[in-house]
Parts: structure tokens; sequence; C-alpha cells
């Protein structure tokens, strides 16, 4: 059970940043994993006030703030007509409803839990997030960081042309993910996200050009291997470490092969 | 802390303590229909409305919802009533425990989408765990009223 | 079949309570009661096998708002047994309220008592203890003569000869053998043998385990408790607190759900003995997490099971080995296993020759095992019915053939059960009707639906009982109010099943009034007469009956106070429901003068009253079929639709009937595919919480169709037998057999995750 001696519901970007310095304080995002830990909380920090809890449409890219929930993205008419309803799809077997109504874009992201769809899925965008102190960076750079005391202000994503199809593996439909994947095609690039692993989600590339003859079954069943075989698993109670590299090959290959579909025009995620 | 929140049309101020959680202050306000059958965020059972949008009371703090509105079940029962005696006919209700939450949630579905079909249903009900029922009778029922509804 | 047409029995009414449920009103334990009650709290072993060395509770009980904290040095020393089974239990006494000993990490070392909530938390985290850490006893298998005892006390207790020695880590040991079963087995063209396993499932009914005790106005100790066993509780109550049963009264509201887990006693201990101790009343809430850890799950078992057959089909011999984890304690170990072999093997009376069963249940440092919905039967024929399903997949016979063939049917007497006659079965009808509906012969051959996916189905039948023959009581009082309505007071416990409404149909239907005319209350021990209470199948068959015979009993005297009304004799005039008339049909008295007659120089109670046992325990019967979609590839499992015939005899109410199967076919379903326990190297259990502990969402169950074949049991009221437990019997087999259909492996262990499936499809790809 968690204790909370204060709370205060940060008044700017500023005094909530002053407040996360300390240890002993918390930013409680959507509440839900702050409330399951055991811990005593000297602050909690709200930024509910901080008009964080909206999607703003642009010609060239979603600035999302931090506040904005889970529900607030599976609903998105421009985010999921941008992903052809990818989005929709990561997120939509998040425990439920109400869940979604609570947890928060940027408390998913900030914690850069192993579990998060949603980490996964923004990882196959061509997005960036807006730190109170460290300004903005390349999703793909803050995932890899170190959990610190900044503030995250916003996720920005640009509409770089693409294509995306997200799918998870899961025992009972609303559970965490066994592994969860991401691919696209942004800007002709492609991009292959897994998470769950099941430590946070990783980003990789073609690095070795597998695909550069274009996708057909022979290069997605190679790109698909490597892949797994580039990404590190480990063993949990959902799952062991070999189940999971061969999950990763598994929904890879079937990802790419809708994207394939996805680009000559013929599917959505949205089934 | 001082907090006001309007709980079922009633404009209440309280003092609380900082990590007082919202099931707790709507059962201390008589609102027993919510209930908790999980520490994890995962049953559905403690749902009430926070501004019209249904949310884990198990999982919010109090003080969040301070200045806010907050509905429970105790004040949706005329809302509640038509839907629920379809629930009812096919004796689904069982044990009842987790009927609140289930009502609520299905309140705003119907709020939200007035003809969901049946896969819709699933989907935005999922956060509402049933032990007893196998889920099947709850369905029928909704189906049902909303079959007598677009007569 | 005696056929009736009943006014009130088997009609889908509606439960009594359905709209104060539905509406959420205050009417569980911790609606109705106060809240200025001590808060009561826990303080659980990390150790699975450990002894409390010191403990100090002097720094928590300086907590502002802590009352008093106890431990193993505070409570009653004799040894006592919190399964609810009538006395004397086949249920070892082998607890304390706090034990030195603490046998499992979950079990009890200190009871809290505080104010409020905050400070017994606090108190939690400052009690310090010193155990020593034993070495547990944590795979069953080699439970049984280890070195390491369990129970090395030599105050263990058995009030019942069941076979245990705790020196031998043995709850229970006994074999029944019927026919040279050796010798039919060699004489058999095919002998199949297979182990299978199944784990210790928790109930995980919404309401957790929750008490409230208190002081009443005659300084008697008043239990509300969410209990289906309300008698249970108070003599186990009195044994625990070595206070005379007389000091007990103990009622249940609404209970939030119970399957068995609140067949024992689990937390009613703790707060009794704080309000004992300290006059104040107490309330303990389980946390989930306690409800997961701490609780009383299913017991879980390894069968092995040789199964011998003729090349055509006939199935001739079984023999059945049961090795069954009571856990910690013993409570319902030497009955629940007995299910195992004796509501499996009778489904084969058919052809059957010769049968042997013979079981040992042992302690490990697991949790404590209980009663679950099924008690045993559940994994009797988990086993049974998956080595028929091999059988018929080895022979290329259509596995509803080899049924057909074999299959008890109405008239035979069961060797394996007791050699009690199937009066009623129509298990054969159960089986042609299931596959008319779910279209068997279409969807058992296995379909390929591309990107490896296939489709396949799978079957299993199953039985149970209705409540346990010579053994239990149901009981039922019913009462003539002034305007002609009845009050039918029970001491069975409605958990949610619809128990309530039943009986009061039944009542209705003897009384020929309405549904609305028959309230109902129940349970309490001070106004209930005795009932063992709701479980084992029993409510309606057992229960129903004393309705029945109660009602018998008031309409008699109904009839004579109407006869002398009338001034004539009492076998001179009918019960018309309203009305008592002259059987010239001249004359008749009003029931509600009737009533007001025993309120005026009366010397009429106006009561009926009725006990009812049973000498025989007669089987439901049920198929399901299941249609599944299996990825290959990622190894999921979809159940796509599931499909049962169920007969219960004559379903009383047939929504509520019907309910009781899907919930138990999903609860069955969650423990084939996604429910599993397990625990890490040093006995902590994993899965303590919904968050780990995966029960199926209403996305996980695939579309439900369950139907009735009636038939008439002559011992049971208006012909029916019971549904609440066969339910939960038939998605193990079912499911294993349909993955058997797709993937060409047997998985005997459950659950069968995606993992395991995928993981040996590598192997052939």
């Amino acid at each position: 059970m968690i204790t909370i001696k204060n709370y205060i519901r940060a008044g700017s970007l500023q005094e909530a940043y002053d407040l996360n310095q300390s240890r002993q304080n918390r930013v409680i995002g959507g509440m839900l994993w702050v409330k399951m830990a055991n811990s005593n909380v000297n602050t909690a920090i709200d930024l509910s006030d901080l008009g964080l809890d909206t999607i703003t449409e642009t010609d060239s890219e979603f600035s999302i703030g931090a506040m904005v929930s889970l529900r607030q993205i599976e609903l998105h008419e421009g985010l999921n007509k941008y992903t052809n309803y990818a989005i929709k799809k990561s997120v939509g077997d998040i425990v439920g409803v109400q869940f979604r109504n609570m947890a928060t874009v940027g408390g998913s992201i900030f914690g850069r839990f192993g579990f998060s769809d949603v980490l996964t899925m923004f990882l196959t965008l061509d997005c960036d997030v807006e730190l109170f102190k460290g300004g903005i960076i390349s999703l793909e750079e803050f995932s890899k960081m170190e959990r610190d005391n900044d503030i995250l202000v916003r996720l920005i994503v640009k509409k770089t042309p693409g294509n995306f199809v997200y799918d998870s593996m899961r025992i009972t439909k609303t559970d965490f993910p066994v592994i969860a994947c991401g691919v696209s095609c942004v800007n002709n690039e492609y991009r292959f996200s897994v998470g769950a692993r099941p430590a946070k989600a990783i980003l990789l590339r073609d690095e070795e050009g597998i695909l550069s003859n274009g996708i057909s079954e022979d290069s997605i069943s190679a790109i698909s291997k490597w892949v797994a075989e580039h990404t590190p698993t480990q063993s949990n109670l959902r799952g062991s470490a070999q189940y999971r590299t061969h999950l990763i090959e598994v929904l890879i290959k079937r990802n790419l092969l809708k994207l394939r579909g996805e680009i000559s025009g013929n599917s959505n995620n949205f089934e | 802390m001082e907090i006001q929140i309007t709980l079922n049309n009633r404009t209440i101020k309280s003092n609380i303590e900082p990590d007082c959680l919202l099931i707790d202050w709507v059962r201390e306000h008589g609102c027993y229909s919510v209930k908790r059958g999980c520490e994890t965020s995962n049953c559905g059972l403690c749902t009430v409305l926070l501004d019209g949008k249904p949310v884990l009371s198990c999982s919010m703090l109090a003080v969040r919802a301070n200045g806010h509105n907050v509905q429970t079940l105790e004040g949706l029962q005329e809302e509640a009533k038509d839907f629920v005696e379809f629930i009812a006919d096919q004796g689904a209700d069982q044990c009842g425990f987790c009927n609140p939450g289930f009502v609520m949630n299905t309140i705003s579905l119907l709020r939200e989408n007035p003809n969901p079909t049946d896969d819709e249903i699933r989907a935005y009900l999922s956060g509402n765990l049933c032990r007893c029922s196998g889920y099947e009778g709850q369905l029928r029922g909704i189906r049902n009223y909303l079959n007598s509804k677009n007569k | 079949m005696e056929h009736k047409d009943y006014k009130s029995v088997g009609k889908a009414y509606r439960k009594k309570d359905s709209m104060q449920l539905l509406l959420g009103k205050p009417v569980y334990v911790d609606d109705i009661t106060p809240d200025n009650a001590l808060v009561v709290k826990i303080l659980r072993s990390p150790h699975a096998n450990a002894i409390v060395k010191n403990i100090n509770t002097d720094i928590a009980k300086k907590i502002p708002g802590i009352v008093d904290i106890y431990t193993w040095e505070d409570v009653p020393k004799n040894r006592f047994a919190i399964a609810g089974q009538t006395y004397p239990e086949p249920s070892p006494y082998d607890r304390l309220i706090l034990d030195r000993h603490v046998r499992f990490a979950g079990d009890a070392v200190a009871i809290i008592a505080a104010e409020e909530e905050k400070a017994a938390l606090k108190a939690l985290k400052l009690i310090k203890v010193e155990y020593e850490v034993l070495e547990p006893v944590l795979d069953f298998r080699t439970a049984k003569d280890n070195t390491v005892l369990v129970h090395p006390e030599d105050d263990w207790f058995a009030p019942c000869a069941v076979g245990g020695d705790p020196k031998r880590n043995l709850v229970a040991s006994d074999t029944d053998v019927h026919g040279d079963i050796d010798a039919v087995m060699n004489d058999c063209d095919i002998v199949l043998e297979r182990t299978y396993h199944t784990k210790a499932y928790q109930q995980a009914m919404m309401e957790t385990f929750r008490t409230y005790t208190s002081l009443d106005r005659y300084g008697r100790l008043h239990v509300i408790s969410s209990s289906q066993i309300v008698f249970h509780v108070r003599r186990i109550l009195s044994h625990a607190l070595n206070i005379p049963k007389s000091r007990i009264r103990v009622e249940k509201p609404r209970i939030g759900g119970g399957f068995g887990a609140k067949q024992t006693a689990v937390c009613e201990m703790y707060p009794a003995f704080v309000t004992l101790k300290t006059g104040r009343p107490a309330k303990i809430i389980y946390t989930r997490e306690e409800s997961q850890i701490a609780a009383s799950p299913r017991h879980e078992m390894e069968i092995t099971v040789k199964l011998g057959a003729n090349n055509d089909g006939t199935i001739r011999a079984l023999d059945l080995y049961t090795l069954s984890n009571s856990g910690a304690y013993g409570e319902h170990g030497p009955t629940t296993v007995g299910l195992s072999g004796h509501k499996s093997i009778p489904l084969y009376t058919g052809n059957l020759e010769a049968h042997r069963f013979s079981y040992d249940v042992v302690y490990t440092n697991h949790q404590a095992a209980g009663a679950y919905r099924g008690y045993g039967a559940t994994q009797g024929i988990f086993a049974v019915e998956s080595i028929v399903n091999e059988l018929s997949e080895k022979l290329g016979m259509d596995p509803t053939a080899i049924r057909d063939k074999n299959m008890v049917r109405e008239g035979m007497v069961m060797d394996a059960y007791y050699g009690e006659k199937a009066n009623a079965c129509a298990l054969d009808k159960c089986m042609e009707h299931c596959k008319k509906i779910f279209d068997w012969d279409k969807k058992y051959p296995v379909r390929d639906m591309g990107n490896g996916k296939v489709r396949s189905a799978g079957v299993a039948m199953a039985m149970q009982g209705s409540s346990i023959s010579n053994v239990d009581v149901g009981s039922a009082m019913i009462k003539l109010g002034e305007n002609g309505t009845y009050n039918l007071t029970i001491g069975a416990a409605d958990m949610g099943t619809g128990c309530d409404t039943i009986l009061a149909q039944m009542a209705a239907e003897c009384m020929e009034c309405s549904l609305d005319d028959v309230s109902v209350f129940g349970a309490d021990t001070d106004v209930s007469p005795y009932d063992s209470g709701s479980y084992a199948s029993s409510t309606t068959y057992l229960t129903g009956k004393a309705v029945e015979m109660a009602c018998d009993d008031l309409k008699k005297q109904i009839c004579t106070i109407g006869a002398e009304m009338m001034d004539c004799d009492t076998e001179d005039v009918v019960f018309e429901g309203n009305k008592v008339s002259t059987a010239d049909g001249k004359k008749s008295v009003s029931i509600t003068d009737i009533a007001y007659k025993t309120q005026v120089n009366s010397k009429y109670t106006g009561i009926g009253v009725a006990s009812h046992t049973s000498p025989v325990s007669p089987p439901p019967f049920m198929v399901g079929m299941v249609e599944i979609e299996l990825d290959k590839y990622t190894g999921k499992v979809d159940i796509i639709d599931y499909m049962a015939v169920v007969d219960c005899g004559i379903p009383v109410n047939p929504a509520l009937a019907r309910i009781q199967a899907e919930g138990g076919i999903v609860q069955g379903i969650g423990h084939t595919l996604m429910e599993n326990v397990t625990y890490n190297a040093e006995g902590k259990p994993i899965e303590s919480s919904f968050m780990q502990y995966k029960i199926p969402t209403r996305l996980d169950m695939g579309s439900l169709k369950v139907e009735f074949e009636n038939s008439y049991e002559p011992t049971g009221p208006f012909g029916a037998k019971s549904i609440g437990e066969i339910v939960i019997n038939t998605p193990g087999p079912a499911i294993a057999h349909a993955i058997y259909r797709a993937t060409g492996k047997w998985y005997r262990e459950l659950p069968i995750t995606p993992e395991k499936i995928a993981m040996d499809l590598i192997k052939d790809m």
C-alpha cells in the first residue's frame, strides 16, 4: 500500500520540476502504477492543472500532452487515421475502458515499463518527447535513458508518411503482453519495435538491408528471423525467453505481411 | 485537505487525507454500491463515473476528484433500472458483487454507443470481471434490452 | 418419467434479490456492519516452513490506534479443523488460531486489532519476528514419507479414521477395489496408462473472505460472515475459542460468491478472537492477495489412470491412483480425493467389469486446500475423460460413439458409486442432443483456416452427486402469516446461486400460492433450522425436499384448523391454496381466516418444519463440446463455441440453472487455459493477485450455449437433482481433446498455455 503525506497540483511545470527533485516526491500520472507500489511518498505531484491532457493536430504533427489518457489516443480520429488504427490496436487490450480512461500516455512512456504497449507502439512512429529540462529529444533516445527527475511534457508525433502495424500476444485478452511487436515503414525506413521482452521496448532497423530489394515472402522471413535473433529476451511468469524469441519472429512476420498489404492499400489494423 | 466533490448531484465538502482513495471516500459518504474486488486495478468492481467517464475509484485519489462530478449507482437508479431488469430476467445478477461496476460501465457504454454490436459490448466491458455468470447471460440481457428499446 | 404441469417449479423467475443486487443496495458484510469496528489484520509468515523463535510486538503496540496484538502465546492450545463439514469431521484437527510452527508462506503469525486500518498496516511492518527457517516440502510427489514433517506435533488428532498419519505426511489414504482388476486388465486388447495433473485453482469469487463480530445484547458472540456454512462456523468457533456453542450466533447476509471457498471458516476465528479479548466489535476484510495466498483453493492432484479396453472400444477396466496435495492443513483433504474416483469411474458403468481406486492425500508446505466446486470430481473427470478420448483416437473411433457404447444408463447399478442405481439418467440423451446442437459431425474433423490457424473440436462427459448421502441434513421451516402468505426460513446459504428463490418456488408450488407470497430468510444459527449448509450440490436436492416436507407438515396443520373452523373431520377437507374446503366443496374457509385463527385462542403454531437426509446422492449428468481455433505459431487457443447439455433432473428454475452451467463452464475454461498456480523455490506463491492470476474476461470465453435433457429423480423434490458443481467438469478434458485434434499432442497437465503448445509444435516445423 502507498501512503502519501502531501498532494500538490502543480501550478507550473517549473513547480512540478522543482518538487520532483526530491526523491521522496512522485509525479502521479494516472496513479495506477504509483498506487500499486508499496511505498511512502512525501509529496504527490499532480500535473492535472497544466493543460497537458489534450492532443493537438497540425498539418505536420500531433502534439500529445503527457496527461492524455490511453483512451484518448485510442479514440483520436487523426492519430488513428495516420497510423491506420495501429494506435487503437496497441492500447485497446489494456485492462479495460476504465483503466484506459485513467492511465496516461506520459506515465506509460516516462515509466519506460517493460510491458508498455504504448512505448512499443510509439517507437514505430517518428516521435519525439519534450522534457521540461532536457528539451526535445527523440523517443528512441529517451527510451534508452535512465529514469531521472525531469518532467515529461508531451510527445510529438510527426506526420512523416508511413505505414504502421501493431500486434501483441496475450494469454488472456486484457493481460500484459507476452510479447508486443510494432512494425512500421516511415520515409521508406523499416522499424521494428519489440516490447514486453519482458524488458522495455527496443527499436531495431534493417541494418543489413535485408529488405532493400523490397518485401517479398523470402525477405520477410529473413528479416523476421533477424529481428528475433537481435532482440534480447528473458523469462518471467508469462513466458520463457525462447518462447518470446519465437513469438517475435512470428509476429514480426505477420505484421510485415500486413504492412505489405497495407502499403498496397487493402487492409487496416482495426478489425 | 479540504475538497469539494459533487457526488450524485450533491455537493459535499470534506476534509481528507491526501492518500484517501475515491472508493473509500464514496463509501464513507454512503455509496455502498461501490465495491473493491482487487488491489491491482483489474476487476472493475469499483467503477464510478468521473465527469461522466468510467474510472476505477480504487485507483484514484479522492483529492483528484476535487471540483469534479462523481456518480455512483446510487445516483443513477433510474437510468439503471430499465436495463438491469433484463439482466435479472437472465438470472445473470448471481452473487451481485460485481453488478454495480458492471452496471455503471454498461451505462457508460450505452451513452457512448447506444447500439453496440456484441463484440463492442464485450470489448467495452472487458475490464469488468464476473466469476459467477460466465458473462453470456449478461450479454443476452444487454442484447434483449437493446432489442426491446429498438422495437 | 413423471411429468406435471407446475405453476412455479420449472419457471424462469427472477431471483428474489435481483433488483437489490443490480441496483447496488447495501446487502453484504462490509455494507451492513458498522464502520467503527476494530480493524483486524494478520501478520503472515514469509517462510513456507518455520518456527517462530521470538516475536516482539512492543514497538508495534505503541503505534497510536493499536488496541492489541496477539501471538501464538495468547491463543487456546486445542487443535481444530476449519473445514465446513458435518461433525465428526473427516478433516484432521491440525490447526491452532496462531501456531508457533508456521507451515506455508502466508500462514498467520500475529493478529493485530486496531482502531483504523493505517495503524494496523503500520504495525504489520513493526512487529519483529525471528524465525527458525526449516526446509519446506514443496513437491507433493515427494511428500509421503519425507524426512521433513509438516505436522510433527503430538496433539494432531483425526476425528474419523481416514488413513492419515502425520508422521508420514499423510492426511488420508485408502484403496477400493471391485472385481478382479488385474485379471480383467490382462485380458484386455488394449491397456493405456497415463498421468494427469491439475492445479490448486482459486475460486476467485469477487467478494473476498470477510467477517464481522460483536457481542450481542446478551453478551454472546454475534458473527456476521460471508459464509456458506453458518452452523459449521458456529461449531468451529466453539472448538477454536473454547467457548460453548450456546454463546455463539452466526448469520450470513448476501454473499459475494463462494464456489466452495466459503465452505471453510477461513477468517472467522480472527475477529471472533479479537471481540472476545476486547469486548469490542471487530471486522476482517481479506485483501485479494490474502484470498489468493491464504485461503482454501482446489486440491492439486496428480492422477494416474490405467484403462483396459477391447479393440471394439468396450471399456472393461479402470484403475485410478490419485495423489492429492492438501497443502499445510488437512481441510477437505480426505473427502475431495474420494470424488476423483467415485465420480469419474461410474461414467463408464456400461461395460465395466472391474475397477480399482486408491489414493494418498499428502501434507506439503503449500497453502492449505479446501473445497472448490467439483470437489475432486473435476480432477478425476479430467483424467478419465482424457484417457477415454485418447483411447478413441487410438482406436480411430468417434469419441461420442465410444461413449455411447460404454456410458452409464438409466437403471444401471454403479459399482464405483457405492452401488447406487442410476434412477434418473439422461446422459445418453444429453450426448445425442449436444451432438445435434453443436453439429458434431461437421465440427469434429480438423479444419485448416490458413495462416497457421486450425479449428477442431473436443468432447467430455461429467457427473457429480446431489448432497452427501447419509450425512447431509437439509431443513426448512415455513410459517403461515396472517394475510395468507408465508415465511420460509432456511439454513442453506444463497451465495448468488439463487437457492432462496428456487426453494421459494418449491414452497409456492406446494402451498399453491404465488412466488411473491413466499418470503425467504436465511441463514442464522439462532433462527434457521439446522442445515449442513450450501455445498456438495445439496441445496436444491436436499433442502428442496425438506421444503416440500415442511409444506406438507404445514398443510396438514392448515387443514386441521380449517376442519375445526368448519366443524368437520380433517380427513374431510382439502387444501386448495387460498382456502380449505370440504371434500364435497360445499363449505370453505379462506387461508387468511385460517391464518388469523392461529393468532386467536389457538394451540397451533402455523409452522411446518422438516429435516431431510438422503440415503443416496443421485448424480446429475452432462455433456460438453468445444470448438476451438488454435494458432499453431503462437500456440494461442481461442474458444469459438462451448455447448453443453445437462441432466439435472428437472431444472427448478431454467434461467438460473443455465447461468450455473455457463458460469461453471467459464471457470473450467479458465483452469484449462489461463489460470495457473506456481510457487518459487522458497515456496512463495507467485500468482498472488488478479494481475498475475488471470481469470477469464468476457473476451476469453467464446460463446456459450446450454440446454437441458430432463430426467426424473424419484428421491428429489419435483424430480430435481443438482447442478451447481457438475458444470465445471467438462471444459478440461474437452478442450485438451480439441487441442490434441489440432496439434496431435496430448496435454495432461493444466493449464495448457500457448507456450506449451507453440514450443512443442516448433519441434515439428
